[in-house]
């Protein structure tokens, strides 16, 4: 029988008040909301992403908005070319562009993948400040490459002008559109909850304690790292595509180092390695950045003292904070 | 048929050499006591054979196969077994968590964990480093023997335990040597490893200066090697 934990309990109740969001917006007549709901679903999951590397794994990668932007990129460059009638390829065989979300994930999942098995196959040869710093440097050259790109709009980004599909939803409804997110969020939740309470989870985190004595018992520490790496970005770049038809628009922005800053924001923020820190670390940001956006430009100042307050006072985070020491189940 | 060979083990840390000919056999269920005063090379020799310090000259094989250039993971996939000195569990895993994270296909499973150390099972949600010193060494021998080990080092394994922890420690030995698991072990306690070993290797400045069996060990090669 499942106990519900204190834990468990709090995040039954934060799924279901972020579910309850865009209906409460619709019933109060604040469809804005809506979109901030879909933001707080979609950021979550790179949150998500970046929890499997840097709470399990103790994998500081300042360079996840790689993958974020290679997920927002794959969207924007098969919608446009679908959308314009331009194949991507013409010789020696024609690819066409599709606006079809699911394949637009795969590709999506795909890119970020092998683009993460080449990034980790090198950085993860490094660790503490070396691993924060290369993971940053490989993240800034696709930065840099994607500004000075001018096929896909380079400094000034591509647009998508109509949500992508998926079949039998209709994607242009803010509801819709956000329970995709929504659902989306969920299934990541599950597939890391799995991850951590599996061999290979528990094989992660004696990584983490120690090499040494995990290699004595037959397991590689760097092929399980390069494993979450390369799971993390994934994850990441699916919240990267989603991200890209929230806004329908892509820009090099979703690559650049203060993406990374953010990701890392909502994990610190909400409980790094808590299941549901992302979520909450999402939803603090981006309600920070809301209400206190509306007041200052210089709203950065405030998520600057919470984040503060988190780090001295709340070591586990906002779920730490509220569901105690984290329990095995 | 001879699991380990180590011949003429030379092993350098650094500039400074540790081990200067170290010879060694461990056979198909065979317990092999490593013995030695303190600083004798024991726990090198150990390290050297799991891969964990790289030796300078000599050879290591186990089941056949050099290991001289396998990194330690490798060497454990291979089938040896360490419980190293000092009860090195993962300490923010739970005990469940410890012994599943190296889990190999074998005849060891929890069930037999369980068995071998009844403790255990009540501490299976506890975090490894709220266990006592005792069951932190239990916890480490069946980690080991979770990864269905050919060959099981004990390194210092009842080192700074209560008496009676000892005694289920050396019991789990005992039963172990009964199901034929081959075993290369490091005690101070002479009166409890003498029994339970086939053989003896004595270790003196990092060379083996004797070898055979418990009951050739003379009162004058214990004093001359052995005595403080």
């Amino acid at each position: 029988m499942v106990r519900l934990s204190k834990e468990n309990g709090l995040n039954c109740v934060l799924a279901l008040a972020l579910l309850a969001a865009p209906f409460v917006a619709t019933a109060l007549d604040e469809p804005f909301y809506i979109t901030l709901a879909t933001r707080v679903a979609i950021l979550a999951i790179a949150g998500v992403g970046l929890n499997l590397a840097l709470g399990l794994g103790g994998l500081v990668s300042f360079g996840h908005a790689a993958f974020f932007g290679l997920g927002g990129y794959a969207a924007g460059i098969l919608a446009s070319h679908a959308l314009n009638y331009e194949p991507i390829l013409s010789s020696p065989f024609e690819l066409n562009g599709t606006t079809q979300m699911l394949v637009i994930w795969f590709v999506a999942l795909l890119v970020s993948g092998l683009a993460a098995l080449l990034i980790g196959f090198f950085s993860l040869r490094t660790s503490g400040v070396y691993f924060i710093m290369i993971t940053l440097a490989f993240a800034q050259m696709i930065y840099y490459f994607a500004i000075s790109w001018p096929a896909y709009g380079g400094e000034d980004g591509l647009s998508i002008y109509v949500r992508n599909v998926l079949p039998g939803v209709n994607t242009m409804d803010p509801i819709s559109f956000f329970m995709i997110a929504f659902v989306l969020l969920m299934l990541v939740i599950l597939f890391s909850s799995m991850i951590k309470n599996s061999r290979f989870g528990a094989a992660l985190q004696a990584a983490r304690q120690n090499d040494e004595r995990l290699a004595t018992v037959g397991i590689h520490p760097f092929g399980i790292r390069l494993t979450t790496f390369v799971i993390s970005a994934m994850i990441t770049a699916l919240s990267g595509a989603l991200f890209a038809d929230l806004n329908r628009f892509v820009s090099p922005d979703m690559l650049a180092w203060h993406m990374s800053g953010e990701i890392m924001v909502f994990v610190i923020l909400g409980g790094v390695g808590r299941l549901f820190g992302p979520v909450v670390g999402a939803a603090l940001f981006i309600l920070i950045e809301s209400v206190f956006g509306g007041i200052s430009e210089y709203w950065m100042f405030y998520l600057g003292l919470v984040l503060l307050g988190v780090v001295l006072y709340a070591r586990g985070g906002v779920i730490g904070f509220l569901a105690g020491k984290e329990k095995h189940d | 048929m001879s699991f380990l060979t180590v011949r003429g083990l030379e092993t350098f840390y650094g500039p400074s050499q540790a081990l200067f000919g170290v010879d060694l056999d461990v056979n198909e269920g065979e317990v092999v006591a490593l013995m030695g005063r303190n600083g004798m090379g024991k726990t090198t020799t150990i390290s050297s054979i799991c891969g964990l310090v790289k030796y300078g000259a000599g050879s290591i094989e186990f089941l056949g196969q050099d290991v001289g250039p396998l990194p330690s993971h490798r060497i454990a996939r291979l089938g040896v077994g360490l419980v190293p000195e000092g009860r090195r569990c993962f300490p923010n895993l739970t005990v469940y968590e410890n012994l599943i994270a190296a889990a190999r296909p074998g005849d060891w499973t929890l069930e037999r964990i369980n068995n071998l150390f009844p403790r255990l099972k009540e501490r299976f949600d506890q975090y490894a480093n709220t266990l006592s010193g005792g069951e932190q060494q239990m916890l480490a021998v069946g980690r080991a023997l979770m990864t269905n080990p050919r060959l099981l080092i004990l390194d210092e394994a009842t080192e700074g335990l209560a008496p009676v922890i000892r005694q289920e420690i050396w019991a789990a030995v005992r039963d172990l040597k009964r199901t034929g698991q081959s075993i290369l072990i490091v005690d101070k306690t002479l009166s409890e490893l003498l029994p339970v070993a086939d053989r003896c290797v004595i270790l003196e400045k990092g060379t083996t200066v004797w070898t055979g069996t418990p009951a050739e060990l003379t009162t004058d090669i214990e004093n001359r090697y052995l005595g403080v």
